[in-house]
């Protein structure tokens, strides 16, 4: 067991929108010892009151098959989606990048964030905010490149995914 | 015409009578006394008033656990609340459906560090299979209704309610069970088909199988162990069973070989370890009962039947998980069993018999005899045999009088078996036994205890002096916290530290300042008439035997250790505990 190698993976879950259920299901998490890489929650249907959380963590195969387990036995959760292994999915994550200068590391900020399609969304004489969307690594990438041309600030959304192909989770 | 408008508290009250709840346990307290106002104009429901909140929950899973029914609970907020957490927890390691109902401060002073407020929902939120805060008179019907569908439906478990004052005053329309359903809980109870005929062809085919059996037998309701005794029998196979199961499969029966795990047999645990085939029925693979992981049963595959998915390979992997209630797919496998005229192994069964007979040979729990102070093992062996021709109910505290309860004490019935398995609670058997006596009032109902857990729940002595519920307390009294002690000799070379029980209550004057009967035994010449008194005194009776002190519980398989690495009474010096061993509990 303990030879098996970690491997991320994406959950999607669907949960009643009540209060609490984001403490259960990050209680669970704690509790148990298993890891949570980032995790995101909205209501997606709001006449049946349901959100989604959509959860990066990672574990052997029989850890990630207990967490489904263990997510799936809590009341209000109507259904967990291991994206990762039930179906080829894309995944996103959106950050706001916040960077300051002037002169030359000014404009080369700019010059990248064009090549990540970074949109500025706010601008003074000594900063950008960046708006950049796309896989964790494409912005771990880009919040790379900022470090040296004067990041002071970065918020992330953790990702969202969804499977693709006509079927809904 | 609408229905007549009630109060909160009216609500909560009329739900349980419509739910068919006959008692509650309870302690009244500020934050529910509109509740207990409406408790006093009605005479439907008893409530058995306990001394502690911690007692409330321990007797509604004594009611549970022997009648198949949930148990109630009603408590404060605050103090109440957090005093009832052990027994939640308790509840929820051993599956036992209950509804606990705790007050709260009033929806506008929840938040504002208000006068016993604690967060209720967010203590008990891991402790409980579910909870729900009601901020409305509106929900709490529904409310209610579905708090019962959730703790007995699938794997039971407790629940908690916390209902806030001025929600007991509101007023709503009442719906009854029939109008309210659950959204989405609806676990599965029937398992899958192709499962189970794989299961039963693996079955046919084993040459060294065992039935490792546990508390969902029992928890799936008397179906379940009847379905069970008829497969067992109709296969010839082997049977042994978790602390938590034991009733379910008659110990007078020659196909079983008792207890398995830390304190089980040597012939249980060696069947498991040689077993080719393990059919595990409503068990679920915890650490007391596999030992060393890696070392467990190598050589055998698995069958899996549990209601419960998130028990299914947690611990070890099976080779084919049947996820259902424990009564429907033996039904199911019987059916398929018959169907393929299934047949075991008839030479590989015998050979495999006469290696179990080997090991039963060696009789893991003889003890040496003693005729000048009580063994605790003898005194068990004769409370059972003082007992056992009578409608008896056995609880327990935790440590090794229960070890020796669950190994001398044998059960021929499900549900007559109360004890804290998972969460090992010492101070579990007194509040146990008086809520087991409350649903069975004609029947002998006996805490084993020993004398450091009985004092952790005392104070509920007074409880069944109160409500004149006749139960025994049989100590087994040996000045220490043996399993404590035990373990300090094993692994901690004989330093005692602290698990010397000094300066105990003399539990003679202890039964009679609480109004109840006193008995002390030091003899074993003296036991068999001492038993008697006890028995036959109408009242709670507190019964001091006072045993060997030094006295280990045998045989053990030590931390770390693998099932055919026992050590036995009479060779303590057989296994050792390893240095991996000793960072196990």
């Amino acid at each position: 067991m303990s030879e098996e190698k970690s491997e991320r993976h994406v959950l999607a879950v669907l949960v009643d929108n009540e209060a609490g259920v984001l403490a259960r299901v990050v209680g669970l998490f704690s509790g148990r010892g298993y890891n949570i890489e980032s995790l995101t929650v909205a209501e997606v249907d709001h006449a049946e009151h349901t959100s989604r959380i959509t959860v990066a963590t990672s574990g052997t195969p029989m850890v990630i098959a207990q967490i489904k387990a263990q997510l799936e036995r809590l009341v209000p959760v109507h259904k967990v989606v291991d994206l990762t292994v039930q179906a080829p999915s894309v995944e996103r994550e959106m950050a706001l990048v916040k960077v300051a200068g002037t002169g030359e590391k000014r404009v080369e900020a700019l010059r990248l964030s064009d090549a990540f399609r970074a949109r500025v969304i706010d601008t003074t004489h000594t900063s950008f905010i960046f708006e950049v969307t796309g896989t964790p690594e494409k912005i771990d990438a880009f919040v790379g490149l900022m470090r040296g041309l004067g990041l002071v600030d970065v918020t992330r959304t953790g990702v969202v995914s969804i499977a693709r192909g006509p079927e809904a989770m | 015409m609408a229905a007549r408008e009630m109060t909160g508290a009216e609500i909560v009250v009329k739900a349980l009578i419509d739910q068919g709840v006959e008692v509650i346990f309870g302690y009244p307290g500020g934050a529910v006394l509109p509740i207990y106002d409406a408790l006093f104009k009605q005479n439907d429901i008893e409530h058995i008033l306990v001394r502690h909140e911690q007692g409330a929950v321990h007797a509604a899973e004594g009611y549970a656990r022997s009648t198949g029914k949930p148990g109630v609970v009603l408590v404060t907020s605050g103090p109440g609340a957090t005093n009832a957490v052990t027994g939640l927890t308790d509840a929820l390691m051993d599956s036992i459906p209950l509804v606990c109902l705790t007050g709260q401060v009033a929806t506008h002073l929840i938040g504002t560090d208000a006068f016993q407020e604690c967060d209720t929902v967010g203590i008990t939120r891991p402790c409980t299979k579910h909870n729900w805060l009601v901020n409305s008179a509106d929900e709490l019907a529904r409310v209610m209704h579905e708090s019962f569908h959730v703790a007995t439906h699938g794997r039971p478990g407790p629940v908690v309610i916390d209902i806030p004052k001025n929600v007991q005053f509101q007023t709503a329309e009442y719906r009854t069970p029939a109008q309210v359903s659950h959204k989405t809980y609806r676990p599965q109870v029937k398992g899958d088909m192709s499962a189970i005929n794989r299961a039963v062809d693996l079955i046919a085919a084993a040459k060294k199988p065992v039935f490792y059996t546990g508390g969902g037998v029992i928890n799936s309701g008397p179906m379940a162990s009847q379905l069970l005794r008829q497969f067992v029998k109709l296969t010839g196979y082997p049977i042994t069973s978790t602390l938590m199961g034991l009733g379910a499969y008659p110990a007078a029966d020659p196909q079983w070989l008792g207890m398995l795990g830390m304190h089980g047999t040597y012939e249980a645990n060696n069947a498991m370890h040689d077993s080719d085939l393990i059919i595990c029925v409503g068990a679920r693979f915890d650490d007391r009962v596999t030992g060393r992981l890696d070392a467990f049963a190598p050589h055998s595959k698995k069958i899996h039947i549990d209601i419960d998915a998130s028990s299914i390979n947690k611990n070890v992997h099976v080779d084919v998980p049947i996820i259902g209630d424990c009564a429907h797919v033996l039904e199911d496998m019987i059916r398929v069993w018959k169907s393929k005229v299934s047949q075991p192994d008839k030479s590989a069964l015998s050979t495999w018999w006469k290696q179990i007979e080997t090991w039963r040979g060696r009789k893991s729990l003889a003890y040496v005899k003693s005729d000048t102070s009580i063994k605790p093992q003898y005194a068990v062996e004769r409370l059972y045999e003082l007992t056992k021709d009578r409608k008896t109910f056995i609880t327990t505290e935790v440590g090794q009088h229960q070890m020796w309860a669950a190994q001398h004490y044998h059960f021929e019935e499900p549900n007559r078996w109360m004890t804290s398995g998972g969460l090992g609670t010492m101070g579990y058997g007194l509040p146990a036994a008086i809520g087991t006596q409350v649903a069975h009032r004609d029947a002998l109902v006996i805490d084993i205890a020993g004398e450091a857990s009985i004092l952790m729940n005392m104070q509920e002595m007074s409880t069944a002096v109160q409500f004149m519920l006749p139960v025994k307390i049989f100590i087994l009294n040996n000045e220490y916290m043996g399993m404590v002690r035990q373990w300090q000799e094993l692994l901690h070379g004989g330093r005692y530290s602290h698990s010397y029980s000094e300066a105990l209550p003399d539990f003679v004057k202890l039964a009679e300042a609480y109004g109840g009967h006193g008995i002390r035994a030091t003899h074993p010449d003296e036991l068999d008439a001492k038993i008697m008194e006890m028995i036959e005194t109408p009242g709670p009776v507190i019964f001091d035997c006072v045993v060997e002190k030094m006295e280990n519980c045998f045989p053990m398989i030590p931390s770390g250790a693998a099932h055919n690495e026992m050590i036995l009474g009479d060779d303590p010096e057989g296994a050792t505990v390893t240095e991996a061993g000793k960072m196990l509990v």
